[in-house]
């Protein structure tokens, strides 16, 4: 599976949140199962697009994947360094090559420091380059994301959504990392201005050589910005392809629902499209179902879903399943 | 012409609010009518005033900081501004409804979801609470939540999110409105229970001929929802036009811009989105100029000078700009 140009390769990873009772003696009494074994690989350069709903598990994998959130089980691999078992000094410096972008920026940027302290945090914590010189990297750091070096003084809560979410930006870049999570960047952003730091996101992709894991439930803005999405659902892959295999080839019927509840910015093709509408909320990731995690929303589920987990094939060159019945799947629900 | 009659008038609405910082005009000046059955789909960023201006018209803004000042605010035919306390708080609920953006804080969560759907119906309806607890069980079956009579005990809280915004709907409906107001109702949800949602919104106004007002953000969901959109900017409307046109034909730079900076799922883009520049403009100054002009990409001198009023430049087509954004030229 490990190919020359994987930067990151997870392997059965697993992340139960446990459920404990007792205020003295803590007893486990079940575990909240956000992510449940998957396996994918991100390559060197590339946008892998993460969807699915609230609560399928996308940002704990995003966070697990940097060991924000230590995982149960199961391996990350770095560049082939087993991120799961590396030494805390190690650790610390592998974390320059990789950086995080949350989604809130109101809350992920300290009020009571000036963005110019907030941008040169990261190069303070590793140590790096004379104070002159930090202050430097945070000038050009903030033409990078078009600010202007002016407002290096100035307090977040002087900025508007759109530049609170470049500063996040440029705390990212500010050492030089390969890998960025993007966790969900544009989603508390106005329509207008989420354009603005996607292509800036873009741009500063092309120019630095980065590689994003992209979390967003909105799917247009997902399909515009990866090269492959993955989708997730109840703590699972259930499919996973290149951007426009996936939309001329889907297969699981989760993201075929997924894909025609999304609405379309055209009222004509809204009156044409075949929607489907799923029954029912997402079950609890504590209690999840039987089987396929699927079956008890699927319109086309079977006895055997309920009992046998789908395993998560490849059924097409570089196009991975988690289904029992793909053709079905295609010829009732497309 | 719509021949439908004419069940919300509003003449020349304009709301402000009175804060510390100064006098912020949250909404301009706007004047638009909803005919009965008419689904009307009203587009914008936040704090561009669509929320600001349906509160005014259910008279929900608390006054001092607000201030509400309209020619006319007509809901049937009667002055809403000359109503009283009392007088407003029998169209509230009953005959003119709203749904809010946030199921999670829009119910009581120490009162069952029965005693919230009953309330409207034993207060505007005169009812028993036998009859309201029948006809309450009606209503969350038609909001398509199963085994309704035993979930009338049940608290806010052991409903999902979108059963919450179905419950809401549920006592909206109570009363069969003739207009009801649906303010981001969708976007606390995911995708798949926006679609369960609007499918049922869709459902119950055809069976229930209500109006429908719908507040949002998302140009995806009003295009497979409304008759008619009017677009909103910094507290003016901008756009207003039949769905098809709008979106076939949008004529202000503002929604152009607009429609060109969403990514599309059916789609492939590897271009660059095309963007709006700069920020939407404080409210706290109201400029004589365009509000857009500093943003727009045909601005011309005229548009710095006198700000455009909203003008009909085509069959039930609306837009205030001075420029002709297919030739870029003054109209």
């Amino acid at each position: 599976m490990t190919e020359n140009n994987t930067l990151v390769r997870v392997d059965s990873l697993v992340k139960h949140f446990p459920i404990t009772q007792g205020i003295i003696i803590q007893r486990q009494i079940g575990a909240v199962k956000a992510v449940d074994d998957i396996s994918f690989e991100i390559k060197h350069g590339e946008t892998l697009g993460l969807v699915g709903e609230s609560g399928c598990g996308k940002s704990t994998t995003g966070r697990a994947i940097l060991q924000l959130h230590s995982p149960t089980s199961g391996h990350v691999f770095y560049k082939d360094e087993d991120l799961t078992t590396v030494t805390d000094t190690r650790m610390r410096k592998l974390r320059r090559d990789m950086q995080i972008i949350f989604q809130d920026p109101y809350a992920s940027l300290n009020p009571r420091l000036t963005i110019g302290d907030i941008i040169s945090e990261p190069l303070d914590v590793h140590n790096i380059g004379t104070q002159a010189e930090r202050r430097e990297r945070v000038q050009e750091l903030l033409n990078l994301v078009r600010l202007n070096p002016y407002f290096i003084k100035r307090y977040p809560h002087e900025f508007s959504g759109g530049q609170r979410q470049r500063i996040g930006v440029a705390r990212a870049l500010a050492l030089n990392p390969e890998f960025i999570v993007c966790d969900e960047p544009i989603s508390a952003l106005d329509v207008s201005v989420q354009a603005q730091v996607v292509n800036l996101l873009e741009e500063l992709q092309d120019q630095l050589n980065l590689t994003y894991l992209f979390i967003a439930h909105d799917l247009s803005m997902v399909r515009h910005i990866s090269n492959r999405i993955a989708v997730m659902y109840l703590g699972k892959l259930v499919e996973l392809a290149d951007r426009d295999e996936l939309f001329h080839n889907k297969m699981h019927p989760y993201a075929i629902a997924l894909l025609s509840a999304v609405p379309i910015p055209d009222p004509i093709k809204e009156r044409q499209r075949k929607r489907i509408i799923l029954e029912g909320d997402v079950p609890s990731p504590a209690n999840p179902p039987s089987g396929c995690r699927f079956h008890t929303r699927c319109p086309i589920a079977e006895d055997v879903c309920k009992v046998e987990d789908p395993p998560f094939e490849e059924k097409a060159p570089g196009h991975w399943v988690a289904c029992h019945f793909v053709k079905k799947a295609q010829e009732q629900m497309i | 012409m719509d021949n439908r009659e004419v069940i919300l008038d509003i003449q020349d609405l304009h709301a402000r609010f009175h804060t510390q910082e100064g006098l912020v005009h949250a909404v301009n000046g706007i004047t638009y009518q909803v005919h009965a059955g008419e689904t009307l789909g009203i587009v914008g960023e936040s704090g561009c005033g669509k929320s600001v201006s349906m509160l005014s018209v259910m008279d929900l803004l608390i006054k001092p900081p607000a201030e509400v000042i309209a020619e006319a605010i007509l809901f049937k035919g009667d002055d809403l501004r000359n109503f009283s306390v009392n007088e407003m708080r029998k169209v509230r609920g009953s005959n003119m409804t709203m749904i809010f953006q946030d199921p999670m804080t829009s119910l009581n969560p120490v009162l069952t979801i029965g005693f919230q759907i009953k309330e409207p119906l034993k207060l505007h309806l005169g009812m028993s609470d036998e009859e309201a607890s029948k006809r309450a069980a009606e209503l969350l079956t038609l909001v398509n939540i199963p085994e309704a009579e035993s979930r009338l005990s049940d608290y806010p809280h052991q409903f999902s999110g979108g059963m919450r915004q179905r419950a809401m709907v549920a006592i909206a409906l109570a009363c069969n409105p003739s207009l009801l107001i649906a303010d981001e109702p969708t976007t606390a949800l995911d995708v798949t229970i926006q679609a369960q949602l609007v499918e049922l919104v869709k459902e119950i106004q055809a069976k229930l001929g209500m109006a429908l007002i719908w507040i949002t953000h998302d140009l995806g969901v009003v295009a497979g929802l409304a008759e008619r959109v009017i677009v909103m900017y910094a507290g003016y409307v901008v756009e207003d036009a039949m769905i098809d046109e709008l979106y076939g034909n949008p004529l202000h730079p503002y929604t152009l811009a607009l429609l060109k900076s969403l990514p599309r799922l059916d789609e492939r883009t590897d271009r660059l989105l095309e963007t709006i520049e700069g920020l939407p403009p404080s409210l706290l100054e109201c400029p004589d100029c365009c509000p857009f002009e500093p943003r727009c990409e045909f601005s011309v001198d005229k548009c710095r000078e006198i700000n455009p009023m909203l003008e009909e430049v085509g069959p039930d087509h609306r837009i205030a700009c001075w420029v002709d954004v297919k030739t870029g030229e003054l109209r």
